[in-house]
């Protein structure tokens, strides 16, 4: 094994994440659907849906997260005002130009208002189609909140068991269960061995893999992530005098992938994101060996990540953030969301005030999906990587 | 003449209601009150009242602030202390009002917030604002309501019943905590109806506005008229006769054929019967209003009455179920319906008033009410064949209302209804 043909192997694994991500038409979910009559895609947007459901009845859980700066928005902007972020533009962009014709149905998972309000736009630009809005809970308490996400579950799984004509059984959902606990292993292994050798891990894969598993069948993704552990190490990568940072406020509308390289070449390591949440909203395994509901929904009352979408009950979120940066080690902290996203950016000055009170560097800057001048954020990231190395603070 | 007393009278009403709720809050304190903010849409007045708590409401002294030109400076002071200029102007102004000392729009000190009631219909923002209140507050006690979207178009009993009984599990239980009160559903089922009862004279007033002329406008005279039930008054027997008095103005003015009330006097001619989507701007309100009465438009429907419920639509707080009654009025109201039923219901308006276009008010802040609107102008049109108009501002910050590129518009929008017309 030679240090080349690990990195070929490397080379070969992102470039098929690559293609994934550039796949804006979903042509990967239309070739999946060809190979069988029965199959069936639901599309979901940010930031988390439960795919064991989906997937237990038979479909590919396929999540739309807009169209990058890979997209030329010929309709799209004629659907929202100037003050509105970019996300909702690109993905009725894509339904109004038939791009997600290959979708059998949507799930929009409550999240903020212009999401919440696209699902009704869905209703209506693609009609006909199941679109549904999923109102994941607000409150956690297991008989109230629980016990509503628990008819939310049941309602997915009847409508989506409904288009595949497969029924979602206890053993079913289990057994999608169990796949998808291995996915979460797997991700947990990359993020666990980005945290420890960042320079092993370049923001721009790790992103692009995460991106593959939602549009890739569990199981292949989970093997794509395995493969790519396997060989980075042994890819001769070295490390560079960079600061590690975390991210905060990119869990809907994504960074265009340039924006990453960005901010690597100007100094910057990232050791943890909240890119691609949905992958990872609830990082650990859910029970494999009790009732299957009761494991998604205490999955998700009791063990999801806190987001600026999901309402902060322990009001802990500062001390939380800034434990976080303590246990990856971060140098400073990125606080970048998209223009006019209303969660994150009203979320920003309450994470401000912990890492100013903690002594932890950070700086902040706004993005969209398709930005294509980075000039500004690649001087203020990398003043922000000089300022840490010189003095350790910003 | 006759009609003058009537409409002073209703007018003067509301205002001393106003002081003196105002007054309430700014002596509460010393009185021993506790004091609860929560939200407009779907607010739980006559529970808080039951616990004798006062009920405070941001929005209401952000429009309030915003209407007597005080907001600018807020929103400056928020946005210099960290907040983006990309957010809603209604939390900025609430900051920045508590920043300066917390003087509401009265003059009078506002209490700080013993409790924060996140009943949280129809917008996101509300969670992030009492998350963000919380921390200035000192870590001030939150209870979370939870009220599920009307995705599909319609309330299903899991959602009624997630609600009831976060309600009588949660929010009860803090009340009675935070009062030393027991929960007395008697009174309940007593503030009940009368909130029923004057539920129907202000229906019984938006619907006076099928008559042509109008007697009413249905927005800048409609938001005086919500201003009651929307707020901390729904109840009691002051909202009772309010409405009942401003029932009887109404009718006296159908009886002498008078158009709607204006700043300037009484509307001598109706040319133009608009509905309107979205709140109106706060900062600029008389300017607004001057432009469509200046050139004869009333409004007849408007969607931003709506934002406390759609009593129109036949929902009354129902005295015989209390705690689902309060459930389905959470869920009723109109920011919390789907686009889909929103443009029903508009498509509905257009036609039992007869109008002769919608208008939309996109303000910049709400994402609740503007993510989607251009679709639901262009179905609008379709289905109506009716011109529809466009114009942006917002709500509180006076950046935003640009006066004279609006009433371009809006003069355009007039000269386009009148073109209509002359094909027709
Ligand atoms: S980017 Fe923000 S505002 Fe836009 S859809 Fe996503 S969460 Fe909502
Ligand atoms: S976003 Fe809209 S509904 Fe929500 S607080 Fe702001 S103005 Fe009110």
């Amino acid at each position: 094994m030679t240090t080349a043909t690990e990195q070929s192997k490397v080379d070969a694994l992102v470039s098929r994440a690559q293609a994934l991500y550039e796949d804006v038409s979903f042509e990967s979910v239309r070739r999946w659907k060809g190979q069988a009559e029965c199959r069936k895609a639901i599309g979901f947007l940010p930031i988390y849906a439960p795919r064991e459901v989906i997937h237990a009845a038979g479909a590919l859980p396929v999540g739309i997260l807009g169209g990058g700066d890979q997209l030329e928005i010929v309709r799209g902007d004629s659907f929202f005002q100037s003050y509105i972020c970019h996300l909702p533009r690109s993905v009725v962009e894509m339904a109004v130009s038939g791009r997600l014709d290959t979708m059998d149905g949507f799930l929009f998972p409550s999240i903020c208002d212009v999401i919440r309000n696209l699902s009704g736009m869905f209703q209506m630009l693609l009609a006909g189609k199941y679109v549904h809005y999923l109102d994941l809970p607000q409150n956690f308490d297991s008989e109230l909140g629980g016990e509503f996400y628990r008819t939310e579950l049941h309602a997915i799984a009847d409508a989506v068991g409904a288009l595949t004509g497969t029924r979602v059984t206890d053993a079913r959902l289990h057994g999608s269960i169990a796949l998808y606990n291995q996915n979460r292993r797997a991700i947990h292994d990359l993020l666990q061995l980005r945290r420890e050798q960042p320079w092993l891990v370049p923001t721009t894969e790790y992103y692009l893999l995460l991106r593959a598993g939602y549009l890739l069948p569990v199981d292949q993704h989970t093997a794509l992530i395995d493969e790519y552990l396997q060989a980075v190490p042994h890819a001769g990568r070295r490390p560079l005098d960079n600061i590690r940072v975390l991210i905060r406020g990119a869990f809907c509308e994504q960074p265009p992938l340039a924006l990453l390289r960005t901010l690597e070449r100007a100094g910057c390591y990232v050791v943890d994101d909240d890119f691609v949440l949905g992958s990872r909203f609830i990082p650990g395994p859910l029970d494999e060996t009790g009732d299957p509901w009761t494991a998604l929904v205490e999955g998700f009352t009791r063990h999801s990540v806190s987001t600026a979408s999901k309402y902060d009950e322990a009001n802990t979120k500062g001390e939380d953030l800034v434990s976080l940066v303590r246990e990856v080690r971060a140098d400073g902290v990125l606080l970048m969301a998209p223009s006019f996203c209303d969660p994150a950016l009203l979320d920003q000055p309450m994470l401000q005030s912990a890492l100013d009170k903690a002594g932890i560097p950070f700086t902040s800057f706004k993005y969209s999906e398709d930005t294509g001048q980075f000039q500004v954020i690649r001087e203020q990231a990398g003043t922000f990587a000089d300022a840490i190395k010189l003095w350790g603070k910003a | 003449m006759t009609t003058q007393v009537i409409k002073d009278q209703s007018q003067e009403r509301q205002k001393q209601m106003l002081a003196d709720y105002f007054d309430s809050l700014a002596h509460a304190k010393e009185n021993g009150r506790k004091v609860v903010y929560t939200f407009v849409p779907g607010n739980l007045t006559e529970l808080i009242a039951n616990f004798d708590l006062l009920p405070v409401l941001p929005e209401i002294n952000a429009l309030q602030n915003g209407m007597r030109g005080r907001t600018g400076d807020f929103i400056h002071a928020a946005e210099k202390s960290g907040h983006s200029e990309d957010v809603c102007t209604y939390v900025k102004a609430d900051i920045g009002m508590l920043k300066a000392g917390n003087l509401g729009p009265t003059g009078q000190p506002l209490p700080k917030p013993d409790m924060l009631l996140l009943s949280y219909t129809g917008c996101f923002t509300f969670l992030k604002w009492f998350e963000l209140l919380r921390k200035e507050y000192a870590d001030c006690p939150v209870v979370m309501l939870h009220v599920p979207y009307q995705g599909d178009g319609h309330v299903t009993p899991q959602m009624r019943k997630y609600v009831a009984d976060q309600i009588r599990d949660k929010v009860i239980p803090a009340l009675e905590t935070l009062s030393g009160r027991k929960f007395d559903p008697d009174k309940l089922k007593r503030d009940l109806k009368r909130s029923s009862a004057a539920e129907d004279d202000l229906v019984w007033v938006l619907e006076s506005a099928r008559h042509k002329p109008s007697p009413i406008d249905a927005y800048f005279g409609g938001v005086y008229y919500i201003g009651p039930i929307f707020t901390a008054f729904r109840g009691t027997q002051d909202a009772v006769d309010y409405y009942q008095l401003l029932r009887g103005e109404i009718e006296e003015r159908i009886r002498l054929g008078l158009g709607p009330v204006t700043p300037e006097g009484n509307l001598s001619e109706e040319k133009y019967r608009i509905v309107t989507e979205g709140p109106p701007n706060w900062t600029s309100f008389r300017e607004f209003w001057r432009m469509f009465y200046s050139e004869g438009a009333v409004v007849v429907a408007s969607t931003y009455t709506k934002v406390g419920g759609l009593y129109d639509r036949g929902f009354r707080h129902d005295p015989a179920n209390p705690i689902e009654t309060l459930a389905d009025y959470c869920m009723g109201c109109y920011t919390n319906l789907s686009l889909p039923e929103r443009i029903n219901l508009i498509e509905s308006y257009m036609n039992e008033y007869q109008a002769d276009g919608l208008l939309i008010n996109s303000v910049k802040s709400c994402n609740s009410f503007s993510a989607g609107q251009l679709l639901i102008l262009r179905e609008i049109e379709k289905r109506t064949g009716k011109p529809g108009g466009f114009i942006e501002s917002d709500l509180v910050d006076p950046r935003y209302f640009s006066a004279a590129n609006i009433k371009n518009r809006l003069e355009s929008y007039f000269q386009m209804i009148e073109a209509r017309r002359g094909r027709a």
